[in-house]
This record gives C-alpha cells, structure tokens and sequence, in this order.
C-alpha cells in the first residue's frame, strides 16, 4: 500500500501532495488517494460502483496527469468519489494503465466533502524512483 | 532577482535577470505589498516574459501570488500576427469572474431577514463539491449556451433584457466553435450550469455604507449610491466544463510546442502561434467556456432574484435588482493597444486580473461609458470588497488592467492549521455575519488570515492610477460552497 502527504509549501491557492509506492500501481494509488482525499474524507466513501479506465502514455509524466485528470473527470461526470483502486501499469513501448475503480455517488455530509478539484497541473509535477521505491509531487488546482 | 522602481508603485525586472527574456516584466504594488510577495511571482512573470511575441511588458498586479504557469495577477499581451495563446495564462477556470448586483434594499430592511434570506439562497444556489444545477441542458441546448451566453439565458427565463448591457462583452464573446470542444468536457459540464462550486468561490450579501463611497458621482452612474444599500456578489466560473477545455487543451499544446519548436521553461506555460490551428482551436473552445461560465453567474442571479423576491414578497425588478456589472478575471481577449505610437492588435491574458478600460472606451458598455468600466475587486469573506471604475491611465500601462481581489499570502493547509472552520463561523456570527458553508475545512482555508489585506491592494492600484476607488462594500452574510 503507497502512502501520501500534503505538502505546505509547494502551493498557496492550491493543493500539494508528495505520494510514494514500491511499485508504479502503489504509487498512482496514492495519487488518487491523495486527490479525494483533498475532496471529502474519502474513508466514508464506499466501494460501490465500478468504472474502468485505460490509458495511455509516452511517459511516466504524462502518465501520471492524465490518470489524476481522469479521475477528476469521472467525479464530475458519475458525480462520484472514488476510494479503491486496481491498476495495472505496463510499458510494452510506451506506458499502458488499466484500472477499475470504485466509489459511491457524492453524498455532502455523509462524505465530508471539503473543496472540489478543478484540475490536475503540470506545476512542478515530479515522478521518480529512489532506491527501492517511487516517489511523485503532484499539484492539484483548487 | 534585480528590481528597479520606475516610479511610485511600478517596479521593474530587467531584461537581463533571465536568459531568455524578450521584454522588461513589471510588478505594480506598493512597498508594503512588493515586501511579502512571494518570491515565486518573480521567477513566474519572468518566465512569462520569455514568451515568444510578448509586447512592452510581462506585469503583474499588486494581489499577485505564486501560481502555475503565470502568476495569479499576471497580465501580458501577445501579437495576434505572431505572438502566441497560452492556456497557463487563463487558468482552469476559464472566465472565473465575479458580478454584482444592486438592490434599494437597505441594511435595516434586511438585517432582520438575513438568516431566512441565506437558507434561502444556500437552497436556491447548489454549491460544493458533486452539485449539480438546475437547468436541464442536453448536447444540442449546452452548445447553444456555448455560443449565446447570457443572451440564451434571457431568452430561456433566466435574465432581464437590460442584463446584456451590464456584462463584460454583453455576456458573451464572439468566436465560440463548440466543435472545437471535447465530448468529454461537455458531458462533464452539462449538469452543472447555476452552480457556485467550491474553493475561493462565494455568493455574498454586502453592504456599502455610507462612509464608504469614494466617488460620489461614479457611484451614481452605477447606482449604487444609497446610503446602507444591500448588494449580492457572486464569485465563481466556468466549472467542470472550462476546466476539463484547459486540461484537453494543455495536453494539446505540449504536443504542438514540439511541432512548433518552442522552448519554455515550465510545462503550465505550454503555448502555441495564436494564429496556428491549435492556437486558433483553443482560443474558440476557450470563448465556449468563457460563455458558459457567464450564463452560469447569469442562472445564479436568476436563482438570487427568486430568492429575494420570495423573502421580501416582492418582485425582484420592483426590488431595484440589477446587474451592476460582471467581469471576467481569467480569460484571453483579443484588444487593441497602442504600442510605440501605432494602434496594434494583441491578446491580453488576465490571469487573476481585471480589465479596467477607460470613460469613452467603445468596449464599456454604453449605460457606464462616460465613467469607464465598473471594475469588480472581491476580497475575502472577513474582510469585504470593492467597486473600482476603469482608467485610461491601466489602458497606457497595464494593457487596461487591475487587480481582482485580494491576493493569497498563506496556503491552504497553513490556514487550516490556524483556525478551524467550525471556530471561525463562530467568530464570524459574532461579528454579526450569517454563514452558510458546505464544508467547514473549506471555511477554514478561506479565513481572511489567508489573504493580503485588501484595503492596501486597492489603495495601491488607486494610487497607481490604474484603477478609481468607488465604493467599499462591508460582508453581512457568505455562502462557500
């Protein structure tokens, strides 16, 4: 299991996390954590619904935004908050992601919801790999 | 980083600070204010100024804070011929904006209502994070609203005819192509059309008391010269639809700049030739997106005036409900500006700026033309708001822009730390203001405490010249989504 944290100096109007994993898949389970976790308390969210996602990308960068993008898409659109993930990451040539995903329709108090996110930015993102693990700052605008 | 006074209040960074810089940037605040911005303001407006086909100057205004891409406060202009469109330099929030609207109530008549008239307004305007509106739009009917604004609006029950007069562009810009927008941003905005969202937007009672009109003869002419008189301020944008525009559309230009050989030095600057087919793409997918986010102020005031009128049982028009105007403070637009004596047409990016054109510009409106432009400055939710009017001074040296509230100082999480949301609506209640908030951490990161002091950025742009104080407006009751 990857772990976040919210970072206090990266960002002023917006919201800054560092997240890490062992793998890839730890890594971007974290980032999705992390990005509801911005939204509502996402341990009242229940694995209800499920969505698929597949992506995607030339690199790990790109990957990472445009997995975070979906995500923020899908709450909109399903009008959902999402708290499990199963994803699967491979680089045939470039990168591939699948993922199913579950959550529940967006209910206000039962979710604590906090403050929504726009988008995902480019802003300083960073995916990298220290020694055994990988390690990704993320800024999401508010 | 080197920075020169030029003169009271505009501060410049030479063109030699940054290798790659094509003109001076220029920071317009007052000592106080260029003291605690953030550092990453400098090094953002620089990276502005590297731009290719940027004119005179990359400026930002005295509420600039850190942001991406450009700062927020961060103004620049580009050739329309051979200057480029960057989506970092609007924002998510295309067409984030704030309007303000007048009443001939005053703060006796309201003062024993306030709690009915928030719930009624908190029901009335869905707010927070999953809400949807009220308007039911299909593919066909939200294309129509990318195109017409606010005009579809009134035409659809939701506005006055007199509305469109007191909009920043009428309520709509010209040169929405809704094909240039992605299935995935209309299915995303669809349902949201009459909805607040969250973060720093806000529908505000206020109050501008009499002490607090700086220009008598302007308020007139805006009206809103009363003494005690109650206004509503709503601040909010383009919501899930423009954001996911930005999204498609930042990803596109990273691609293009490769096509196109461009060198930035931060991906949120990702841009391309105004005049290329992504450059010319985006910027009508962005019209579709400023459009929306016009209709939705204009469902909300419709939902504002419903509220009003069933509180006070009385029709809003008899009510004096007006629009006093709108604008818009993350957007690109096409303007003419006079540049080394010749008249040139340039798109100027505000991004967390506010156009302020002068008395007889022909883009203010006709009702406002003799005394320019109402200019909207929304401050924070403990410490209240401004109305400014346009000058030619901000047309000779903004680009014909200002400040657009009051500016970040401490991030969210900071805030946070400092006082809680639950302690803060207490405090708030007993200074005599009603709240109504989704979300109570979402308060907390809004606290005034947040954001620099709004009466020094508006005495610096009145100071400067490049906007004219008209009229302090005082919070009585906020509703955060």
């Amino acid at each position: 299991m990857g772990k976040y944290k919210f970072l206090e100096d990266r960002a002023i109007a917006d919201a800054a996390f560092e997240a890490e994993g062992k793998s890839l898949e730890e890594l971007f389970e974290a980032c999705a954590q992390a990005t509801f976790e911005v939204m509502a308390e996402t341990d009242t969210v229940e694995a209800k619904n499920k969505e698929e996602i597949q992506l995607k990308s030339d690199d790990l960068e790109e990957l990472l935004f445009n997995w975070l993008a979906e995500l923020i898409y899908l709450k909109d659109l399903k009008a959902t908050l999402f708290n499990k993930y199963q994803i699967n990451i491979e680089k045939p040539g470039g990168y591939e992601l699948r993922a199913s995903i579950w959550g529940e329709p967006i209910d206000a108090e039962k979710h604590k919801v906090k403050v929504d996110v726009k988008a995902v930015t480019y802003h300083l993102l960073e995916v990298k790999k220290s020694d055994d693990k990988w390690i990704a700052k993320v800024i999401l605008d508010i | 980083m080197q920075m020169n006074k030029i003169q009271e209040g505009v501060w410049e960074i030479p063109k030699t600070e940054k290798d790659g810089m094509r003109v001076p940037a220029r920071i317009f605040a007052s000592e106080k204010l260029i003291e605690i911005m953030d550092k990453g303001v400098f090094d953002q407006i620089t990276n502005v100024a590297c731009l290719p086909g940027i004119q005179k100057n990359a400026l930002c205004m005295p509420d600039g804070h850190w942001g991406y891409g450009f700062p927020i406060g961060g103004v620049a202009a580009f050739s329309t011929k051979d200057g480029m469109i960057s989506p970092g330099g609007i924002g998510f929030d295309i067409n984030c904006g704030v309007r303000l609207i007048r009443t001939d109530l005053t703060l006796e008549e309201v003062k024993p209502k306030m709690e009915t008239l928030m719930d009624t307004l908190f029901k009335l305007v869905p707010a927070g994070v999953g809400s949807r509106g009220i308007v039911k739009l299909n593919s066909s009917t939200f294309k129509e609203v990318m195109i017409k604004g606010v005009d579809w609006c009134i035409e659809n029950g939701y506005g006055w005819q007199e509305d469109r007069d007191r909009i920043e562009e009428g309520g709509h810009m010209k040169g929405a192509n809704p094909s240039k927008v992605s299935q995935k941003a209309i299915s995303r905005g669809i349902d949201q059309l009459g909805t607040l969202g969250s973060g720093n937007h806000y529908l505000e009672i206020q109050v501008g008391l009499a002490d607090q009109i700086y220009d008598p003869e302007i308020a007139k002419v805006y009206d809103v010269s009363k003494p005690d008189q109650i206004f509503v301020m709503v601040h909010c944008g383009s919501r899930g639809f423009g954001h996911q525009i930005a999204t498609d559309y930042l990803q596109i230009f990273l691609n293009a700049m490769k096509k196109y050989g461009i060198r930035i030095l931060d991906k949120e600057l990702a841009c391309a030739p105004f005049n290329s087919s992504e450059g010319q793409d985006y910027f009508s997918a962005m019209v579709c997106a400023a459009n929306s986010a016009f209709a939705n102020r204009q469902v909300i005031t419709h939902r504002i005036r419903e509220g009003f009128s069933e509180v006070f049982n009385k029709d809003a028009r008899d009510l004096g409900m007006h629009i006093v105007y709108d604008v818009a403070h993350n957007i690109a637009k096409i303007e003419k500006h006079n540049l080394d004596g010749e008249e040139k047409e340039v798109i100027v990016h505000r991004k967390g700026a506010t156009r302020s054109f002068p008395p007889n510009h022909l883009a203010v409106t006709d009702v406002y033309r003799e005394v320019g432009q109402p200019v909207i400055v929304g401050g924070s939710m403990e410490t209240g708001s401004y109305l400014l009017a346009g000058t030619q001074k901000a047309y000779d040296m903004t680009f014909g822009s200002t400040c657009h509230g009051a500016g970040r100082v401490m991030s969210r999480m900071a805030a946070k730390r400092k006082v809680r949301g639950t302690e803060l609506r207490q405090r708030m209640t007993e200074r005599g203001m009603v709240v109504r908030a989704v979300s109570m951490s979402g308060l907390a990161e809004e606290a005034g405490l947040a954001y620099k002091n709004i009466d020094e950025v508006v005495k610096a742009v009145d100071s400067i010249g490049i906007s004219k104080k008209v009229l302090q407006l005082r919070p009585l009751g906020s509703i955060k989504g």
